[in-house]
């Protein structure tokens, strides 16, 4: 049976691990390969990386990050941020990521999202989009944002992920713009609404605070993976634990000998 | 232990294949196409991510390759490792994009999933790609499945699979709407549907299992 897929995310800023409640005020959360390092020994099912810089060196940056994490840790890599080309994608799957998550670059181009499909597979390609409720009356009642969050891209949140899904995405990140970093709970309305229009798995993300938070993102159709970033990065909340707990649920989960042996020293 | 050849013909994650591979003790590994190198490997690992189809082409328009690994795979009797697309062009034909035909090393046929949600209050199917953390079932003993229980989570991410005349190859399959193949073997020959190289300590006992492995 499919396992449910827990998911930290590191931001990365100038080869730093940041995050930032509502994507503003970022504090510096540690170095990225020591991170995903303990993140695979905590039981993670999957790690995606987020550069935050806009500039080219910081994308130099990331590539060695990359590869310093793929020679090390043997879990599936999602990296996003800054991917504008198929070459942007090609490097990023050279330098050892088996995803990359493409956000405002398929906005303005979406004819990316379908060449680099054919290019390298939909196993690959995961539209990242950042979707919130705003005046703009789309029929959805979401709008999709892109540049992090800070520039309206007029699109309808709900058509776009289907013209992703059309055009070859292997994957939604669906990072709700409303619950980021308010530890509230994940926004089920958009979830719900995202995993009705298509067939492609989803990964719920912005909000998470609380354990049940990550059983109800998950007990909606199509949503197999649960994303959180500050949670885990600062200690509130302990992979083991959260997947104990799910599994108390009635989840099926990955557990590792090596998690279950850290959680019998935090217990 | 002698030189394990990681086949590097233009599609795949080679890079993670490669780390994995050292990481399971590989002493020596080379990495890249040239016929004359390949013909002095010792076993060989053929990875494969994105369309079958132009993992095809691109296999076929390395002059020499597909003969050597022929020659020696199938004749000669060394150890082969396929990955996800390099475990689905080793059947007849596939689907994806149309009739292909592959390399027809093993029998069987490369169709897009179609899993069946037994949950009737959700959708119809489960998503597509099969992507994530599967149930390894064993179904029967294989060398390379030494040491790893029954039941122990692997790696998925796939779209297609195989399917049809192969069962009789068949040492592992997962559920995920229905049976799903993932392991199947013949004489020197393994595929995996999904990522040893992604699949933490049971994917570095397994590849540590083929390396080892001497049919």
């Amino acid at each position: 049976m499919l396992m449910p897929r827990i998911i930290p995310c590191l931001d990365v800023k100038q080869g730093r691990t940041v995050k930032g409640v509502n994507f503003k005020n970022l504090i510096d959360a540690g170095d990225p390969v020591e991170l995903a390092r303990s993140y695979d020994e905590q039981g993670a099912d999957e790690i995606v990386f987020l550069d935050i810089s806009a500039t080219l060196e910081a994308r130099e940056a990331m590539l060695s990050i990359v590869q310093a994490v793929a020679e090390q840790v043997f879990i599936p890599l999602t990296v996003g941020g800054g991917v504008r080309t198929e070459a942007d994608v090609q490097n990023l799957l050279s330098a050892g990521a088996d995803k990359v998550s493409i956000n405002s670059s398929a906005l303005a181009n979406p004819q990316l999202i379908s060449d680099a499909a054919m290019s390298f597979g939909s196993q690959c390609i995961t539209i990242a989009i950042d979707a919130g409720r705003d005046s703009d009356n789309h029929a959805s009642g979401f709008s999709v944002y892109s540049h992090g969050g800070s520039k309206h891209s007029g699109r309808d949140a709900l058509e776009w992920v289907k013209e992703a899904e059309e055009r070859g995405a292997g994957e939604i990140l669906a990072t709700s713009m409303d619950c980021d970093g308010k530890k509230t709970g994940f926004d089920l309305a958009l979830l719900t609404m995202i995993a009705k229009a298509v067939s492609i798995p989803i990964i719920a993300s912005g909000g998470a605070g609380e354990m049940e938070h990550f059983s109800q993102a998950l007990k909606i159709p199509n949503v197999t993976g649960v994303l959180a970033a500050s949670l885990f990065h600062y200690g509130e909340l302990a992979i083991p634990q959260l997947k104990a707990y799910l599994q108390e649920q009635g989840m099926p989960m990955r557990i590792t000998e090596e998690a279950t042996r850290q959680n019998s020293v935090v217990k | 232990m002698g030189e394990t050849a990681l086949v590097d013909y233009g599609s795949g994650n080679i890079r993670s294949v490669a780390s994995a591979l050292v990481a399971a003790g590989a002493s020596s590994v080379y990495i890249g196409a040239d016929p004359a190198r390949l013909r002095k490997a010792d076993r060989f690992v053929l990875p494969g991510v994105g369309a079958m189809g132009s993992c095809l082409s691109k296999l076929q328009t390395k002059r020499g390759l597909l003969e050597v690994l022929e020659d020696c795979v199938l004749r000669k009797g060394r150890p082969f490792l396929g990955i996800c697309v390099g475990m689905q062009v080793m059947v007849e034909y596939g689907f994806e994009h149309g009739r292909r035909q592959a390399l027809g090393w093993l029998q069987g046929s490369v169709k897009r999933l179609q899993p069946k949600n037994s949950d009737n209050e959700g959708q119809s199917n489960l998503p597509v790609p099969h992507m994530g953390w599967n149930n390894l079932q064993q179904l029967r003993p294989h060398a390379l499945l030494a040491g790893i229980g029954d039941s122990e989570a692997v790696y998925f991410v796939h779209s297609f699979a195989i399917s049809g005349n192969a069962p009789s190859c068949a040492i592992a399959q997962a559920q995920y709407g229905g049976d799903v193949l993932a392991m199947l073997a013949k004489d020197s020959m393994v595929g995996v549907q999904f990522h040893p190289e992604k699949s933490q300590s049971v994917g570095r006992r397994m590849l540590a299992n083929f390396l080892a492995w001497c049919p």
